[in-house]
């Protein structure tokens, strides 16, 4: 049968290098194993929704226990903090783990910022399951979207993910991507997090601001910071790579605008 | 010319589970491929019984003027044939692949009920493969 690979013989146990623990498992177990998986929790539920949250809630314990174990034992001990850090862990280092090999690819969302997809041609899950017509556009690949949200929840980006397949051209068969979809709160802590940001801001002046502008205290902050403001204009663009201090002082810049509001961050 | 005309997969109590037929010599329809397989199924476990050497695990060559029948029946009961021009060689080798492909790709599906008609796109996919190899295979020997 068609197996991910053979574990290496040693005679004698005193030969055998030190485990790292990287060992494969017969891909042939796996799938009867995740087969099963599947049998019994077909039996649990009612509709198709109900059993991709099943599937998804059984890959997140996974998820949660491998973040600790790399990052134990590919990472000394340290946590991604960085999104796209983040992300590339999980689609080099983590699949790598679990499905020998790099995921296919991993790219941003085109419509929306907070959206990233992983995309593989032939998810290892996958390999031996046909999805009957009658379930539509059930993915079992579910279960891969549980252990990336256990991952991403684990390492402090919680995320909302789901699979899908995605027909390709000239295939036979779709593909499937993963869809990541942030919460709000992490799109907001990247700022914080990323040491190089670009932040836009819209606020408006009051009478008395007019004169704190070119005040002392304001001038002196403008220079520290490089910030160009101009009277008159609403929008104020800065590109620093020390943005985590400049968000510490950002109170008191506020507290001398009125209706402060922050547009939008991009990453550069 | 097809090396293969057709190909049966029948299960344990003789129901026919997949039918698949290549080229046009030898077509049937849904109903007399069914009789054929439970036919098939009650003269080979005639044949075990009739045969005058114990041991006898059934017929796995009929020869006929027209056509050749190979038969592979695995540990378990399930039997797969497949009806050929008189003369093909290496059909076994072909049933055993076919086989293998049955045991990944439709034992190995979570949707497959077994026992029940085989209707699994990726059996299908490789299966076609398997036996367009087969054939281009055949062209070269």
């Amino acid at each position: 049968m068609i197996g991910v690979g053979k574990i290496k013989q040693y005679t004698n146990v005193l030969d055998k290098p030190l485990s790292k623990g990287k060992q494969e498992v017969s891909l042939s177990a796996f799938a009867f194993l995740f087969s099963e998986i599947v049998q019994y929790n077909q039996t649990q539920v009612d509709n198709i929704t109900e059993l991709e949250r099943r599937l998804e809630d059984a890959g997140y314990a996974v998820g949660a226990r491998v973040l600790e174990l790399l990052c134990h034992r590919e990472k000394g001990n340290r946590r991604e903090t960085r999104l796209l850090g983040i992300l590339s862990f999980v689609h080099s280092t983590v699949w790598k783990v679990l499905f020998g090999k790099v995921a296919d690819s991993l790219e941003k969302g085109t419509e929306h910022e907070d959206e990233y997809m992983i995309s593989e041609k032939e998810l290892l899950v996958n390999r031996f399951i046909s999805i009957p017509k009658d379930m539509g556009t059930f993915n079992c690949g579910a279960f891969v979207a549980g252990i990336v949200r256990g991952v991403l929840d684990g390492a402090g980006f919680p995320a909302v993910v789901t699979a899908h397949f995605v027909p390709a051209e000239g295939q036979q068969r779709p593909r499937t991507t993963i869809l990541i979809k942030f919460a709000e709160e992490v799109v907001t802590t990247i700022s914080i997090k990323s040491n190089f940001a670009r932040l836009i801001f819209t606020f408006s002046l009051n009478n008395a601001l007019e004169d704190a502008i070119y005040g002392k205290f304001l001038q002196k902050f403008i220079t520290q910071w490089n910030l160009v403001i101009r009277r008159g204009f609403s929008m104020l663009s800065i590109l620093r790579d020390d943005i985590d201090t400049f968000l510490l002082t950002f109170p008191m810049l506020s507290s001398l605008l009125d209706d402060i509001m922050i547009l939008n961050y991009t990453f550069v | 010319m097809a090396a293969i005309y057709s190909l049966y997969i029948i299960n344990k109590s003789g129901g026919l589970i997949f039918y698949k037929d290549y080229g046009s010599a030898g077509r049937m329809d849904t109903n007399d491929s069914l009789r054929l397989a439970s036919l098939w199924h009650s003269m080979h476990a005639i044949s075990q019984q009739l045969s005058p050497i114990s041991g006898c695990s059934g017929i796995e060559l009929l020869e006929a003027d027209t056509f050749d029948l190979h038969c592979f029946q695995t540990l378990t009961g399930t039997k797969f044939f497949a009806v050929s021009e008189p003369g093909t060689l290496h059909m076994d080798n072909l049933l055993k692949h076919i086989y293998e492909l049955y045991t990944d790709y439709v034992l190995k599906n979570p949707f497959y009920e077994m026992e029940m008609p085989i209707r699994c796109e990726l059996f299908d996919i490789n299966l076609s493969q398997a036996v367009q190899k087969d054939r281009v295979a055949l062209l070269g020997r």
